[in-house]
């Protein structure tokens, strides 16, 4: 078997994105910069040479309203996929996505889809502050006929997209800026990801870790220090929040007792509120610890670093509470708990970290 | 002008608007029976913008409505029994009784959607447009919308992304000068409504909304253009809405406006005033009066018993078709 390509996360949505195109000449990309020199931090890169002006449109700084425009033409058959730069900018196109995205099938009959992709980067770093760096997938995994999927892997990341651009529902698909870096295998042309659900992404007996997106990431640092303390982490890429399919969860908690959720997004009213809630309902009498939750605290992002110290979860966090959830004598988990410790605390905390990019 | 296409097919457009009238007035009567269990706001007063539009267009031009959307549906040929059928809460209604009267639609007549967020179908349209020019085709859009979406952020990004694309998209301002209970001058400076269109450099025309026959004349000219290529036009209707916002009753006693001003517009009846100028031109009189409201009145009552006959939607279907 030939070895497959290691890309970025940018790359490999690039990569969907063309190839989406190339095979169905109804989607057409819509949005501010997606034809520009920065092109998406590249997410769109040679898009608008190969496909011209007419299906790579550079758009009004106009949300709500192209917004409406892509939901128009996806009724009418038409395959529209949305790129905003930022998340806090997709807020201003809520009233079309909640009400008019997700609904039309509905209140039809199923008589007319919106076949509708938008993406939306979050922000994180280098100052981006309370307005640039919002992590709010729950806010849009609360609304039914919206799918919901957030990325982790370059792999993941462009079967998602080819799936969500093939799927004749809207998709709001999530990215983390700090994930757009990572690498991983990706194989050649086309293929998907379905958007069904979670996918176990590491064996272990002791705790259920559930995380996407660039706290996945962060967790698999964590259980590989854990691995090293004698625990075994269950890790989770919950991939796919709405619809929310919780079997996967509640089967290793069943196994496991113990059950840790990192949100990217806030902790309270988080996608970690559903989570714990459901496996309570469905697996209560497996807990044998109650579940524990990390995410952000209850203040927007401020821009300075030295605001941010304890602002993210992190692997030494979630370490922490994984320790704490399987209850292991301290001892056992210092020694590589401080090595990982002593490496993280020569990086700044305000940019991507330089030697955690993948392979993935 | 006085040969014009419109003044040819004027028994027609008269009939359409009489139909509408007629319907709605047998909304109004039935609403108290409490088995229409959804808002609904009637365009009694309205039917020439309507008509007028709606006559100049094709069944593969999509319109896009409003909360006030039954007479645009009408129009646009959409089918009524389904419609009455739908304001009942019906599994035979236009939307298998999950939209209400607010949603209103009918593919196969070209009513693409009808959304009750104000200025929320605006946009809609203008992507209606943007598919119908990636598709090659010459039809065209159109979106109904009050004179309070204009007040809406979106309503001004539509105009500006219709005019930059130069798509296909009419944009009928029907104003019946009332937000609800506010009038147009407690919410917008004055100034004719046609010079919205120059901030985008696009066309725009007006016409008296009580007279279908200058309101077709104005939508004829914009949707030449549309179809030729050259992009959109804003048209503003003036018109008023005789009975409350939301509901089948009168309410020029609540305080917001006045008898005299709603005399002064129920004089300007549009429905009467086609009525009487096909009079003064021989032709209509009372016998053919007489025969079409019985052949309307027999289609009212068929789509009336049909509607309450209906069987519900079965109470499982209601988690079906939340993803296509």
């Amino acid at each position: 078997m030939a070895e497959a390509r290691i890309l970025t996360v940018a790359e490999a949505i690039r990569e969907a994105t063309d190839i989406a195109m190339e095979h169905d000449p109804r989607i057409f990309v819509m949005g501010e910069g997606v034809s520009d020199p920065k092109a998406i931090f590249g997410t769109t890169a040679g898009l608008a040479e190969r496909y011209g002006a007419a299906r790579v449109m550079e758009m009004p700084i106009a949300e709500n309203g192209f917004t409406g425009i892509a939901i128009g033409a996806a009724i009418m058959g038409r395959r529209p996929l949305i790129v905003h730069q930022r998340v806090d900018f997709a807020l201003l196109s809520l009233e079309q996505l909640f009400n008019n995205a997700a609904k039309t099938c509905y209140v039809t009959g199923g008589h007319h889809t919106v076949p509708l992709v938008v993406r939306m980067i979050v922000g994180r770093g280098w100052g981006q502050g309370p307005a640039h760096s919002q992590s709010l997938e729950a806010l849009f995994a609360m609304v039914p006929g919206l799918k919901v999927v957030m990325p982790t892997t370059a792999r993941e990341a462009k079967g998602q997209l080819i799936a969500a651009l093939e799927d004749p529902n809207p998709v709001i698909m999530i990215e983390h800026r700090w994930v757009h870096y990572a690498t991983g295998h990706v194989p050649e042309g086309h293929y998907t990801v379905p958007l069904d659900g979670p996918r176990r992404v590491r064996e272990g007996g002791d705790v259920t870790i559930v995380a996407t997106s660039y706290m996945l990431l962060e967790a698999l640092r964590a259980a590989e220090t854990l691995n090293k303390a004698g625990i075994g982490a269950d890790v989770i890429d919950l991939a796919v929040l709405r619809p929310f399919e919780p079997d996967l969860i509640i089967e290793s908690v069943r196994r496991t007792g113990r059950l840790l959720f990192i949100d990217t997004g806030f902790r309270q009213f988080g996608i970690g509120a559903e989570v714990v809630a459901t496996v309570v309902e469905q697996a209560f009498g497996s807990l044998v610890r109650p579940p524990v939750r990390l995410g952000l605290p209850e203040h927007p992002t401020p821009s300075s670093r030295a605001l941010l110290a304890d602002f993210y979860p992190t692997a030494l966090s979630i370490i922490d509470a994984a320790a704490a959830l399987t209850e292991v004598e301290p001892e056992r988990i210092a020694v590589p708990r401080a090595a990982l410790a002593a490496e993280l605390a020569k990086l700044p905390v305000d940019v991507p970290h330089p030697t955690f990019r993948g392979p993935f | 002008m006085t040969t014009s296409r419109a003044s040819a097919d004027l028994p027609e457009l008269y009939r359409a608007m009489r139909r509408i009238r007629m319907i709605e007035e047998a909304v109004a009567v039935r609403y108290a029976e409490q088995e229409m269990r959804c808002p609904v706001h009637l365009s009694i007063g309205q039917e020439a913008v309507a008509v007028g539009v709606c006559a100049e267009m094709r069944p593969d031009d999509q319109l896009v409505s409003t909360h006030r959307c039954h007479a645009h549906y009408l129009a646009k040929n959409g089918d009524l029994k389904a419609m009455m059928a739908e304001i009942y809460g019906k599994a035979a209604g236009c939307c298998g009784g999950r939209g209400g009267s607010m949603h209103l639609t009918d593919s196969a007549a070209g009513v693409l959607l009808s959304l009750p967020i104000v200025a929320s179908s605006i946009p809609i349209a203008v992507g209606a447009g943007l598919a119908i020019r990636q598709e090659g085709r010459d039809a065209v859009a159109a979106t109904f919308m009050g004179d309070g979406s204009i007040e809406e952020g979106v309503f001004h990004e539509s105009m500006n992304f219709a005019a930059l694309m130069r798509l296909p998209v009419l944009f009928i301002l029907e104003n019946n000068l009332y937000s609800c209970y506010t009038g147009l001058k407690d919410r917008q400076p004055q100034r004719p409504l046609t010079d919205l269109a120059r901030a985008y450099g696009m066309p725009a025309d007006a016409a008296d909304g009580n007279d279908v026959e200058a309101v077709r004349k104005a939508v004829q000219r914009a949707i030449t253009r549309a179809r030729a290529g050259d992009g959109p036009t804003l048209l503003v209707f003036d018109t008023y809405r005789w009975r409350e916002h939301c509901g089948p009753n009168y309410d020029n006693d609540i305080g917001y406006r006045t008898e005299a001003e709603f005399l002064g517009w129920k004089e300007r009846c549009p429905v009467e005033q086609a009525r009487r100028r096909l009079v003064a031109a021989g032709r209509h009189d009372d016998a053919t009066e007489a025969a079409m409201i019985t052949t309307i009145q027999v289609e009212i009552d068929e789509a009336f018993a049909f509607a309450k006959m209906a069987p519900f939607p079965s109470p499982e279907t209601a988690r079906s078709h939340v993803y296509g």
